[in-house]
């Protein structure tokens, strides 16, 4: 047990306690919410902990380091970044997978444009993003995050 | 707001596929670990040392969902951002972003209805990245697995360039209407 894992659930817990004096209804509606979204969300977190498991076994950190490394360059950020714009990952698994691939080898700059371009960039939502928003602005939001996703990730390398 | 019953359809979607992708990396877990069974320690504690890195905090971030997702329903933000003018809008827009509630396609509908209402674009980008990039229930998530160096750095970096971005696309949206009206006039 460390600290981030007692801070969140005392988090949780308080603000789960003021909603049932505000409402216990809602409060209640909120619980089923939860608890659906913690099964819909459940298989893909096995897929994750499973491939996390599989990459750590199998692949060795030498490896790791030479694609999403230091020695990289600029290359393997450019991979990470279009491999965070293809992948429909949920967010929250993401960052379990990122801290997998950090801690055996991948640069700070990799692992922080994943993680950008993963959560800003979704190639799988972006005919639903032009219905919605019209051609022009959904490929310039989509543009411009990929950009700025590897300049974040280029300072997050340099001040880390 | 049509979209919404889009984003349930996805949902149910996504969960079947969800199970039979989980099923298929089972299968290859298995056949993989069987063939090279010196490879199991090492498979099993990484997995098992993320899983429950991972199960110490998800009933709590899903909890935090749960409760954003019903005391502050997606009407009252789209309310709430289509009033307000100025660079406020901006740092509104990501505020209202980060409050914990579903993936990023779920807010496309809002976005469109903000669109409509006359909203800030600049708004409605900040409003988008913030919701896919810098939401609390992912943040706690980050804060958890990547420390609170990465986190924080990431988030401040992340909240400026957002900001950057929105300005700039709104920029060129408003100058590509500019010039199409210039072109109209010219032609009358």
């Amino acid at each position: 047990m460390n600290t981030t894992v007692i801070f969140i659930n005392v988090f949780a817990f308080g603000c789960l306690i003021s909603a049932f004096i505000k409402s216990r209804a809602k409060a209640r509606q909120a619980l089923i919410v939860a608890l659906k979204s913690f099964f819909h969300i459940l298989p893909t977190v096995l897929i994750i902990i499973i491939l996390i498991g599989l990459l750590l076994g199998f692949v060795p950190q030498s490896q790791i380091s030479k694609i999403v490394g230091e020695r990289a360059g600029f290359g393997g950020v450019l991979i990470v970044a279009l491999l965070g714009a293809l992948l429909h990952i949920p967010s929250l698994v993401s960052f379990p997978l990122a801290a997998s691939l950090l801690k055996n080898g991948a640069s700070i700059t990799s692992v922080a444009v994943f993680i950008t371009t993963l959560t800003m960039i979704g190639m799988v939502t972006l005919p639903l993003e032009i219905k919605e928003l019209g051609m022009k602005m959904a490929l310039l939001r989509n543009g411009i995050s990929f950009l700025i996703a590897i300049i974040i990730g280029i300072l997050m390398g340099a001040i880390l | 707001m049509r979209g919404y019953a889009k984003e349930k359809e996805i949902q149910r979607h996504g969960v079947k596929r969800d199970i039979i992708i989980l099923g298929a990396t089972l299968i290859i877990a298995i056949i993989l670990l069987s063939i090279f069974p010196d490879k199991r320690t090492p498979v099993f504690t990484a997995s098992r040392k993320f899983f429950i890195e991972m199960i110490l905090i998800l009933p709590a971030v899903m909890i935090l969902m749960g409760l954003f997702s019903v005391f502050v329903p997606k009407e009252m933000i789209v309310k709430h951002l289509g009033k307000t003018a100025g660079i406020k809008a901006v740092f509104l827009g990501i505020l209202m972003g980060a409050l914990p509630t579903g993936p990023l396609y779920a807010a496309f509908p809002m976005a469109s209805a903000l669109l409509k209402k006359g909203a800030k674009i600049s708004c409605i980008i900040a409003f988008l990245s913030a919701w896919a990039c810098i939401k609390l229930p992912q943040e706690m998530i980050e804060l958890q697995f990547l420390g609170f160096k990465f986190m924080v750095t990431r988030l401040v970096l992340t909240i400026i360039f957002v900001v950057v971005m929105g300005i700039s696309i709104e920029w060129l949206i408003k100058k590509a209407i500019k010039q199409n009206q210039e072109v109209n006039n010219a032609s009358i």
